[in-house]
């Protein structure tokens, strides 16, 4: 199948299509169908036209225009953009309007992307539903009952129901990739370090990492082309050249000498029927395209939830110590100092963003730091050997993104404990640092998107979108599309 | 309240001391620091703390800690790490301030303290380590509370000493030495006025050969050197009561009230904080190269300690006028420039420098005041050589205040050079003697006080110019003679 990024892209370049028309076929799709989907918090229809008609007049006078000129995305509701609306999925920052753009939206409007608004999201990224959104969460759209995951679930719902050409979600511990993988697109976490986090609001800043949503491989390849490399104003992004004209990757390229890890610990117990028969043909399809499988191990695999949900607690009970009412957000007087933060910050944050910053609290408290943060940041550490070790001899690992395909709405709400379990597959990645990759690998038995991830090496985001790509040319499962009643643009 | 008995007691106190760091712009933005903005006004997304900002750290600001540390001898660890410590506040934009926690950027090393008699102590440090200062609230009538985010992200220093100090007033020393020295190395503007020199005390009491330290009570709202020392002279004195009275001493932070010259607890009871110290995910560990840690210990400036020394053993000033002179760097190099253009006389130049500039100057702004340090030597030179007398030499030292040119200058456009023609001088004191026979008839009536008034009118009319020495011994011989001539 073709891709959509890239086709648009190209077609504007040959002047077979306007931005306008492209931006206006969007924001049409969107109001036709997200009364149903809710992934949007705000759509900004006159500013993306405005900056539509203004690349296309560029465009007319032939002037040069960056690598995604004209071409209308989305961005998660967590990545600030001046002077629109930024919420975080979150009551406490509702009407809040950024005084500067993130790098990565200055980066996408520098390469003439057309900002077509906010995604819906679980409120400070916290969740695997969308659920946690304060405005209600985002819907599926291969199955309206169920959730499109989280917590980037809004983008990749848009993405899949074709409201956009891209977007930026983030990933902490599989919010990327899950969503994707539930959805039927292509989502991919970058190399902590590789796309800054300047302007995107922190969950857990050793874990957070932006990165591309879409509907192919090559078109993810374009937008994390479009926003990744160092950044001066994140001193945690990598001083590390990033390989140009990724999407360019041959078609139907064979995996030959590709050798690719199946570490046992993730094909055990508690792996859906559905989710286990679309890995496996998956693994076969890999094989027939000649990699070579390996059984490799991540002993320590088992300990990274705990680890997870102690180390990203404890950085974002700290990092959300600055919504306090004080300088901007939601205020809820007081009879006192003491008084005005409790009533604000009870009022501004939902239930699971309170049960995390509890958890992190404690977990960095005198007399428990010890035994949980530290604890937890040994425990990371060894997942982290684990992996290095295994991708000494493979150039990835294939796994499952998450036990199960998309579950219904409000199945798992009264129960946050199975809700964490299911991030088990994706949360090795951002304890490790390493790049991860969810491209779709079919469907179950109920027609739910199933994904297939892959892990490289720290700053090989090529490797897994040249296996990635390799492998979507071969099965076309991208190609298929949900059933919303609409033609995509 | 009893003084602390000397022979009984033994005082113990620590100081915790807070510097900012004079750098161009603040430790993770790049708002420039400077003080006495308009509130809120130096001021950005990153250091107001909204929500997407991360922290960049300014390198100046570790140069500047490592200055610090080479000069007092400390270990600079090739790696520290910065860590958050949380607390809410208004002033605290973030939630957290961030800091170095159990990794400092540098510990040990020891404050050169010189006491009165000369003898020099090394009072041992625990630790030096960088951290971001908070904003500044100011509590109005109205019962608001304002909030200046200007100096929210500053960079400072937390000098932390170990229970070392003995007196009050070797506290007092410490704090002027370490002032010295930050001042020396041009790291701190030292402002204890303005905030960027501040000290937190750690104060307990023992019987003296014990070994264990007494409970301690921490004091707060120091803000001048004098203050410290009355504060902690009755803090002290305020424990020794207490236990002699069988009582206890409560562990606890209190407020110095420097008007009412006393302590008090602070308000309600203290809030025992867990500030929930980790490390700071937003930046990666300081590393330390070989070249930085090198160029920390060879840019070192002469430090107040030596060039004491140097001025009394070199240029033979006595321990008092050397301590003036280099309490600030500043000062100390105005009287070096000032040597340099006159080096005969260091004791003359000092002396000018201390009773006659500092007097008209503040020790601050010499560097950039009206008289030149040449200038200033040149005058001393002239002084010394007779062209003129020191009395003339202060009109002239006026007309240098008010910026009119040097010495040499303002002397020949005023004609101020002083008259050493014995011919002319003799010819004025005539002229006097001659014009007032009543006071001659005193003089020889025995009644010598005369001479006086005769040496005022020789002066008068030669409006200062005259030698005084010349005109004493003329009128003494002139006198003489016309006792025995009539």
């Amino acid at each position: 199948m073709s891709s959509p990024l890239c086709a648009a892209r190209e077609a504007l370049e040959r002047g077979e299509r306007s931005s306008v028309e492209l931006t206006r076929a969007c924001l049409a799709r969107i109001e036709a169908t997200d009364a149903r989907l809710s992934a949007w918090l705000h759509v900004d229809a006159d500013g993306a036209l405005a900056q539509a008609a203004a690349v296309d007049a560029r465009r007319a006078r032939g002037e040069r225009l960056g690598p995604l000129a004209g071409v209308p995305v989305g961005l998660k509701d967590i990545f600030l953009t001046r002077d629109l609306p930024t919420t975080c999925g979150s009551r406490i920052l509702e009407g809040y309007r950024p005084p500067y753009d993130a790098t990565v939206v200055a980066r996408l409007r520098a390469a003439g992307a057309v900002i077509l608004g906010k995604q819906n999201m679980d409120a400070f990224a916290m969740g695997s539903s969308n659920e946690n959104s304060a405005f209600g969460a985002a819907h599926n759209p291969w199955d309206l009952e169920r959730t499109p995951g989280g917590s980037s679930g809004g983008s990749a719902a848009a993405v899949a129901a074709g409201h956009c050409f891209g977007a930026l979600g983030t990933d902490t511990g599989g919010s990327i990739r899950q969503p994707a993988s539930f959805c039927g697109v292509v989502g991919l976490k970058p190399t902590y370090g590789r796309v800054s986090r300047f302007g995107v609001i922190a969950f857990a800043s050793s874990l957070d990492q932006p990165g591309p949503i879409a509907r192919t491989v090559r078109d993810a390849a374009a937008l994390f082309e479009a926003c990744a490399g160092p950044d001066p104003h994140d001193a945690t992004s990598a001083e590390v050249p990033l390989p140009v004209g990724l999407e360019a990757m041959p078609r139907d390229a064979d995996l030959a000498g590709v050798r690719l890890g199946v570490p046992a610990e993730y094909f055990g117990e508690g792996l859906a029927p559905g989710v286990a028969a679309a890995t496996q043909a998956a693994l076969d399809q890999l094989r027939a395209l000649g990699a070579e499988l390996v059984d490799v191990h991540l002993p320590h695999a088992r300990y990274g939830v705990a680890a997870y949900y102690l180390v990203a607690t404890a950085e974002a009970s700290s990092n959300l110590a600055r919504f306090d009412g004080v300088r901007y957000g939601l205020r809820r007087a007081g009879a006192d100092l003491a008084a005005m933060y409790g009533a604000t910050r009870d009022a501004g944050f939902g239930l699971e963003v309170k049960r995390r910053i509890m958890l992190g609290t404690y977990a960095l408290s005198a007399g428990y730091y010890d035994a949980y943060y530290r604890k937890a940041s040994q425990a990371r550490t060894l997942v982290r050997r684990d992996f290095d070790a295994a991708l000494d001899t493979v150039d990835a690992i294939v796994t499952p993104v998450s036990p199960t395909t998309a579950f219904r709405l409000g199945e798992r709400v009264d129960d946050p404990l199975s809700m964490y379990l299911a991030d088990v597959f994706t949360i090795g990645c951002n304890l490790a640092g390493l790049p991860g990759l969810s491209v779709p690998c079919g469907f179950d038995e109920a027609r739910l998107p199933v994904g297939l991830q892959l892990i490289g090496r720290a700053f090989d985001e090529a490797t897994l979108l040249r296996i990635a790509a390799s492998y979507e040319d071969a099965t076309g499962w991208c190609g298929q599309r949900p059933a919303l009643g609409e033609e995509a643009p | 309240m009893s003084a602390p008995d000397d022979t009984a007691w033994e005082i113990v106190i620590g100081l915790e001391v807070h510097c900012q760091l004079a750098t161009a712009e603040k430790l993770f933005c790049g708002c420039p620091n400077r003080f006495g903005q308009p509130p809120n006004r130096d001021t950005c997304p990153i250091c107001l703390g909204l929500p997407g900002v991360l922290p960049v750290l300014n390198r100046q600001a570790v140069d500047f800690a490592l200055a610090v540390g080479a000069a007092l001898g400390c270990t600079a660890h090739p790696r520290s790490v910065f860590a958050r410590k949380h607390y809410f506040y208004p002033d605290l934009p973030k939630g957290y301030q961030i800091t170095q926690y159990d990794r400092p950027l540098l510990t040990g090393g020891a404050v050169p303290v010189e006491a009165e008699d000369g003898a020099v102590r090394a009072v041992p440090l625990t630790r030096i380590h960088l951290e971001e200062d908070a904003g500044k609230s100011t509590h109005d009538a109205a019962d608001a509370t304002l909030v200046d985010l200007n100096r929210a992200g500053v960079p400072l220093i937390e000098i932390v000493g170990e229970p070392a100090l003995r007196s009050a007033e070797e506290a007092g020393d410490y704090l002027r030495a370490l002032h010295a020295i930050v001042r020396y190395l041009g790291v701190s503007d030292g402002n204890m006025e303005e905030g960027s020199f501040r000290c937190d005390a750690n104060v307990s009491v023992r019987r003296r050969g014990q070994t264990s330290l007494g409970t301690r009570t921490e004091i707060k709202n120091l803000n001048t050197f004098k203050g410290v020392q009355r504060a902690l002279a009755y803090e002290a004195a305020r424990h020794v009561d207490l236990l002699e009275a069988g009582q206890a001493v409560v562990q606890e932070t209190r407020l110095w009230d420097d008007a009412a010259g006393r302590t008090r607890g602070m308000r309600g009871k203290e809030e025992a904080h867990d500030y929930r110290y980790f490390p700071e995910p937003d930046l990666p560990p300081v590393e330390l190269s070989e070249v930085e840690l090198r160029a920390a210990a060879e840019g070192l400036p002469e430090l107040p300690a030596a060039r004491r020394a140097r001025f009394v053993e070199a240029l033979e000033l006595s321990p008092y006028d050397a301590g003036v002179l280099t309490a600030e760097r500043a000062l100390a190099d105005y009287f070096e420039a000032a040597l340099a253009a006159h080096p005969g006389n260091a004791k003359g130049v000092c002396n000018w420098i201390t009773s006659e500039l500092l007097a008209r100057v503040p020790a601050t702004e010499i560097a950039t005041g009206p008289v030149a340090p040449g200038d200033l030597g040149r005058l001393v030179a002239l002084i010394d050589d007779d062209t003129i007398s020191g009395r003339i030499a202060k009109q002239v030292f006026d007309h240098m205040l008010a910026g009119e040119g040097t010495p040499d200058a303002i002397i020949e456009a005023r004609g101020l050079r002083q008259v050493t023609d014995t011919a002319a001088i003799e010819a004025a004191c005539r002229t006097i003697i001659a014009e007032h026979p009543d006071q001659l008839a005193q003089f020889r009536e025995g009644k010598t006080r005369v001479k006086g008034f005769f040496v005022g009118q020789v002066m008068k009319a030669t409006r200062g110019k005259a030698n005084p020495q010349q005109v004493n011994a003329l009128l003494d011989r002139l006198l003489a003679e016309d006792a025995t001539d009539p």
